[in-house]
């Protein structure tokens, strides 16, 4: 099997199954980044049943980014960089090497000892003690995967990170978080009414949501770790698109408790609710820039869907998105400096990005039934719900367009994904 | 002799009916059978009208009242031309009935986010809302919602199933 991975790997376009166990999602990588690090994980040394769930989780993940190829390590097992003889490893084509040892401690705790070794320069990239508690071979292999991520690219890694989605089967509903390679599934409800737009705690501590649990759209905010949960916006009508800002001391909301769909802002226990937009046409789908300045919104004031953006203070209110077409749900790339939304023309929805700076789209997918983008918390990947043998499923573009992935749950439709810190 | 008593009936019928649905164009034809049972023993002169029609016209499947849902082209909530006698029919109702309450929940077809068409079904509800208390319900009677994209009535990702879904119930 993981000679099949590794043959399928080697070439420039390539698609790949990669085989999870007991994972709610499956994923399938379509594409491969421009340069890709060629690196050699070597099972570590110590608990080999340990070692080998972790080796596991570091190849499958380093792989699902398109920006690695697995350099076989065959017959080959070096533990510290003593028993390394960088010839052979150069020889064999790699580029880094990830070696090192896992044991189980005392108190139950999971402690891997894992290097990363340059094998062109000979020399060490990073060291480092990974430890999780009992049962977290997961957690353990993503960091790593997090660190010769990080190494190797200069950009954070992800694979610690987690996701929100609905997951609709038939009439029913269930709000899910999950690692972000679908493992590790936790429901946060579920129930025999919609379930629409979750919104991650900029702490990750919390998830707000649309449930229409009492027949019309109300927000709730919930613990992920106590899994209390209170209404934070229940007026008459439909209360919706809940928004942190990066402080998580206030969240934008959208009301029509006055009329139309208008942006608010309140605080998380739903006290201090302020009115900050009054155009009086939809005005909806808030999103805070990273330093909490601005909000994007959607509106319709201009006579069709467009992207906005205000100061959260109030003021100039200005269009971003011109020309063909009909564009919605915006959202700050990390770094501040663009936005990731859908654009819908001739009756097709694509993922696409936009410089602030530029004002320049730039269309990332086909195109199809594609909407709600996020960007990880790295800025290099956006998560967006698309479609895919007649199920919703959730998809992944890297944000230069090169690397996509597929992600289909067990049974029923994926829907509104987010990403998640 | 039977056959004046068929004719005092028939009139009877006309004139019921004509009192009953003054807006509806093609209401004498199809007549409800049991109301002509009714109607026929009472030994009233010609234009009297109907004493006691018990049947609630929200309940008279021939009645405007029976159609309960409203159509819109895409992405357009205003009330179409041919949709409005319905909903002014209904307002007509409410109006003449204070007990009586409405559920309104506005729906869109796929094509949008759904966090737009949440918004675009709420103020698709709305409009009937308003245009229901211009012609005479009050504010009381009436709660309007939005289900937007999330409770398709159809589906598939075509026209036909499109333009069932961009819809506002009218729900008693």
């Amino acid at each position: 099997m993981l000679l099949r991975v590794i043959q399928s790997v080697i070439g420039s376009l390539f698609l790949l199954h990669v085989s999870m166990a007991n994972a709610e999602l499956s994923i399938e990588i379509i594409g491969a980044g421009e340069h890709q690090v060629p690196v050699a994980i070597v099972p570590f040394g110590g608990d080999d049943k340990l070692a080998l769930a972790i080796n596991d989780v570091v190849v499958n993940d380093l792989l699902r980014s398109g920006l690695f190829r697995m350099i076989d390590a065959e017959g080959k097992s070096p533990h510290e960089p003593a028993e390394v003889s960088y010839p052979e490893w150069l020889a064999r084509g790699a580029e880094a090497l990830a070696i090192g040892t896992v044991a189980v401690q005392a108190n139950g705790r999971i402690e891997a000892r894992f290097r990363l070794l340059d094998v062109v320069k000979q020399a060490e990239l990073a060291g480092q003690v990974v430890s999780a508690s009992d049962g977290q071979a997961r957690a353990v292999g993503h960091r790593i995967a997090d660190l010769i991520y990080e190494k190797m690219t200069g950009d954070k890694g992800v694979f610690s990170t987690r996701i929100a989605y609905v997951n609709r089967r038939g009439q029913h509903f269930r709000l899910v978080v999950a690692d972000s390679d679908g493992y590790n599934e936790q429901t946060v409800l579920s129930q025999n009414q919609p379930i629409m737009s979750p919104s991650w705690s900029p702490d990750g501590s919390h998830l707000a949501y649309v449930s229409f649990e009492t027949d019309h759209a109300v927000v709730y905010v919930q613990s992920l770790y106590t899994n209390q949960r209170k209404m934070l916006a229940g007026f008459s009508g439909s209360n919706s698109a809940p928004a942190w800002a990066p402080n998580g001391k206030q969240l934008a909301v959208v009301l029509t408790r006055d009329g139309s769909s208008q942006i608010y802002l309140i605080r998380p226990d739903g006290t201090g609710v302020q009115r900050i937009t009054f155009s009086g046409e939809i005005d909806t789908e808030p999103n805070f820039s990273p330093d909490g300045q601005y909000l994007l919104f959607t509106s319709d004031r201009g006579g069709s869907p467009q992207i906005y953006r205000m100061p959260v203070k109030g003021g100039v209110e200005q269009r971003m998105t011109f020309g063909e077409g009909t564009n919605f749900s915006p959202r700050h790339s990390p770094d501040g400096k663009g936005f990731v939304f859908t654009h819908l023309v001739s009756g097709k929805f694509y993922i696409a990005v936009q410089d602030f700076q530029t004002g320049q789209m730039e269309i990332l997918t086909e195109g199809g039934w594609e909407k709600r983008p996020s960007f990880a918390p790295n800025g290099k990947l956006i998560m967006f719900a698309s479609e895919a043998r007649e199920r919703g499923i959730l998809a992944t573009v890297s944000s230069d367009g090169r690397v996509k992935q597929r992600m289909f749950t067990q049974s029923g439709d994926a829907r509104e994904p987010v990403w998640g810190p | 002799m039977k056959k004046l008593v068929i004719g005092i009936m028939l009139v009877n019928l006309l004139a019921a009916c004509a009192s009953q649905k003054p807006k509806e164009p093609e209401a004498a034809a199809p007549a409800p059978a049991p109301v002509v049972a009714e109607a026929a023993p009472a030994p009233a002169p010609a234009p009297a009208p109907a004493p006691v029609v018990e049947v609630d016209p929200l309940n008279d499947p021939n009645n405007i009242l029976s159609s309960r849902s409203v159509y819109y082209p895409f992405d357009v909530s205003a009330v179409q031309d041919a949709d409005k006698p319905v909903v002014q029919a209904h307002a007509k109702y409410l109006s003449e009935h204070a007990a009586r309450n409405v559920r309104l929940e506005g729906n869109c077809d796929e094509r949008g986010s759904n966090e737009y068409n949440l918004a675009l079904g709420q103020r698709r509800a709305d409009g009937v809302k308003k245009m229901l208390m211009l012609g005479g319900a009050k504010t009381g009677q009436m709660e309007s919602v939005s289900y937007g994209e999330e409770k398709p009535k159809a589906s598939g990702h075509n026209e036909a199933a499109w333009s069932q879904n961009r819809r506002t119930d009218i729900k008693y």
